[in-house]
């Protein structure tokens, strides 16, 4: 069916160019953040590596055990879990896997905080945001594998960048809502003392934030988490990269251990960031 | 000279602010304005002067404007015009840096609802204002110990908030506003939120407090008994104007319009001193409990030659005096039932002054406050004659 109206708008020509444009004009920013980024990475999927896996799992168990009150469930199943993932020799990947999600997490979070606190203090900000954030959150992740090659090549970090574009959100709106939450009489009470905006700030709005912070960043934590599985698909390694690999081989029991094996590291991330929440919201 | 003198400030809410005070000038009521330009009319021109150690009172149903007014005043509202001095300082024409200096050194805000800050303890709380000015550490802690004492916290200054009633989260609250020690105090509805028994107790509180540090207070409050209580004057607003200002004794004897005569009217006289006004807690013995000796020793320990007799619950049996308490002990009665008077003068809660007074003339004890058989209090005579002279309840009449 034609659309006799109108010809067609070239939207996919003009992304092409300015993606082209972007990747060429600003390669000398995109070169040292990608060499930069691969270093620190494998630094720390590494340094991982190195540890002896047991002694990993033992201190994960009771660093589980103390953040959770002493309660002795999440230590349990992660001395299990990991055991598992140990046992199906996915330990490398896991690694890899876990350096990316805590690369992504840290720049999502030292992205979106300070996005949040800006959409916090301005009205104006917060209306532009909205939308962008919207969009983020629901165009389909893959699409953003494509630029991301574009800038990066392949590899572990345009995974990252990924993971970031799509993790960031939850963090900029959860940071943004803990600080408009915090009841006027908290915030006449810094102003009738003589606060100065940025003693506001981190003397008030920020404490008072924290949980619902908090609970931003282990969203944005989950979602850098589900996105290891899509990077790979760009080279990142990981137990994502079994997952595709499965797929492409329709090896069903490969599939089912490497994607096992990412639910439980995403259970335990998930409820060791819950219970730093709870822990310090107490 | 007056520490805060206030001159025709006003606060209209909305988008167009002149328009809407060119018709408060040709005399159009709030609604009105509301109606025709969609602006609230928070204050209107309001003026007044508060003396160095005055309790200042200011007065309203809500919505009258008196939280604004307050807000005015350190501008946590900007005012849409008018002038606020403190000490000579204009605060409404300041820019933000001298706003800062005025609002850390000259007053601090106790807040309606505390307005504590949940994840710092107490002490923490208290050092808030000093913190904010960068005093250090050492420094800061001490101000807020003392200012901790003052207000009878001391020993708890490692709790959080939460693990408090709402009475002493108020303490915290004042002491951390005293511990700035600012020339100005603004409390805004500061003890409604409390019930009424802890509530009358920190208005006393406040009143000791005031005594001694001489501080000029700025009091906002909705109850008429609580503005007759602790104010050295009392402002009156309605629909953002000031209505009255004067001494309670003013504004009771002489109610400046309608308005003020109708919130007047809510005082009934008559009740403004009863039994509850003046009694003080009783001492008591238990009639299950405790025998002559019991009772002796407590007459003596407090000073008294009769002391009231009670069962578990509070239902008054009589009294007995020293002299028969003794005479018990001799005749080794290890029983108070037979040794008590029965015959008690008694009154109700709102039994009304001039009754009191008659029968305490003739009494050779305490009157007894009674409800639905339950000993509440006692009246002795010195509180009779004090209230009468003004020193137990604020209002003389």
């Amino acid at each position: 069916m034609s659309n006799t109206l109108l010809p067609m708008i070239p939207v996919k020509t003009w992304v092409d160019q300015s993606v082209e444009w972007i990747t060429d004009t600003f390669e000398f920013v995109f070169d040292p953040i990608k060499n930069n980024l691969d270093t620190f990475i494998e630094f720390l999927s590494e340094t991982l590596q190195v540890i002896n896996p047991w002694i990993f799992i033992a201190v994960v168990a009771i660093i589980a055990f103390f953040v959770t009150g002493k309660r002795i469930g999440l230590a349990a199943f992660s001395i299990v879990g990991l055991w598992f993932i140990l046992n199906q020799e996915m330990w490398e990947q896991l690694m890899d896997t876990f350096s990316l999600v805590i690369t992504a997490s840290l720049i999502s979070v030292i992205i979106g905080v300070p996005f949040g606190i800006w959409m916090a203090k301005s009205n104006i900000v917060q209306a532009i945001l909205t939308p962008i954030l919207d969009f983020m959150q629901t165009m389909p992740a893959f699409v953003y594998l494509i630029p991301a090659v574009a800038f990066f090549g392949i590899g572990m970090v345009p995974g990252v960048f990924a993971s970031v574009i799509f993790a960031v959100p939850p963090t900029v709106r959860f940071t943004n809502l803990g600080i408009r939450q915090v009841s006027t009489e908290l915030i006449e009470a810094a102003d009738a003392f003589g606060t100065t905006g940025i003693q506001k700030l981190f003397k008030v709005q920020l404490p008072m934030a924290k949980k619902t912070i908090m609970a931003g960043i282990n969203q944005t934590v989950m979602l850098a988490l589900s996105m290891v599985v899509i990077a790979s698909m760009i080279g990142a390694e990981g137990l994502g990269k079994e997952v595709i690999t499965a797929l492409q081989r329709n090896d069903v029991g490969l599939g089912f251990v490497a994607g096992v094996s990412i639910v439980i590291l995403a259970i335990v991330i998930d409820r060791f960031t819950q219970s730093l929440n709870t822990q310090k919201g107490e | 000279m007056p520490i805060i003198k206030v001159e025709n400030l006003s606060k209209i809410f909305g988008k167009n602010p002149s328009q809407a005070q060119k018709l408060l000038d040709q005399g159009l009521k709030k609604e009105e304005i509301l109606k025709k330009t969609g602006n609230t009319v928070g204050v209107n021109r309001a003026s007044f002067e508060v003396e160095q150690g005055e309790i200042f009172v200011i007065m309203g149903l809500s919505g009258s404007g008196k939280s604004t007014l307050v807000r005015l005043i350190n501008r946590l509202i900007e005012p849409t015009e008018g002038s606020v001095y403190i000490n000579e300082e204009n605060l409404a024409a300041m820019d933000s840096k001298n706003l800062r200096r005025v609002r850390r050194e000259k007053m601090s805000m106790v807040f309606q609802r505390f307005a504590l800050f949940p994840y710092r303890t107490v002490l923490q709380n208290t050092e808030f204002g000093l913190e904010v000015q960068g005093i250090d550490k050492t420094e800061r802690s001490k101000k807020a110990k003392e200012s901790l004492e003052l207000v009878g916290l001391g020993s708890f200054i490692n709790q959080f908030p939460g693990q408090l009633s709402g009475g002493m989260q108020q303490r915290v609250g004042l002491a951390r506003a005293l511990a700035n020690d600012p020339e100005v105090l603004l409390m805004d509805e500061a003890f409604s939120a409390l019930d009424p028994l802890i509530r009358k107790e920190m208005q006393d509180e406040l009143l000791d407090l005031q005594e001694r540090m001489q501080k000029t207070i700025l009091f906002i409050t909705h109850d008429l008994d609580e503005a007759l209580r602790i104010g050295d004057r009392i402002a009156l607003m309605k629909d953002g104007s000031i209505v009255q200002i004067g001494t309670p004794e003013d504004i009771l004897v002489n109610p400046a319009n309608d308005y003020v005569e109708k919130f007047v009217e809510d005082v009934d006289r008559s009740k403004v001193l009863t039994a509850q006004h003046i009694m003080k807690r009783p001492e008591t013995v238990n009639i299950e409990k405790h025998g002559p000796r019991v009772a002796l020793e407590r007459m003596r320990e407090e000073g008294l030659s009769s002391i009231y007799v009670t069962d578990r619950s509070r239902n008054l049996k009589g009294y007995v005096t020293a002299d028969d308490a003794s005479q018990a002990i001799e005749e080794n009665v290890k029983d108070l039932t037979n040794v008590i008077e029965t015959n008690v003068p008694t009154c109700d809660l709102d039994t009304p002054m001039n009754d009191i007074f008659d029968m305490i003339h003739n009494s050779p004890v305490p009157i007894a406050v009674v409800e639905d058989g339950k000993l509440r209090g006692i009246i002795v005579r010195g509180a009779v004659i004090g209230a009468l002279a003004g020193s137990e309840v604020s209002i003389n009449e």
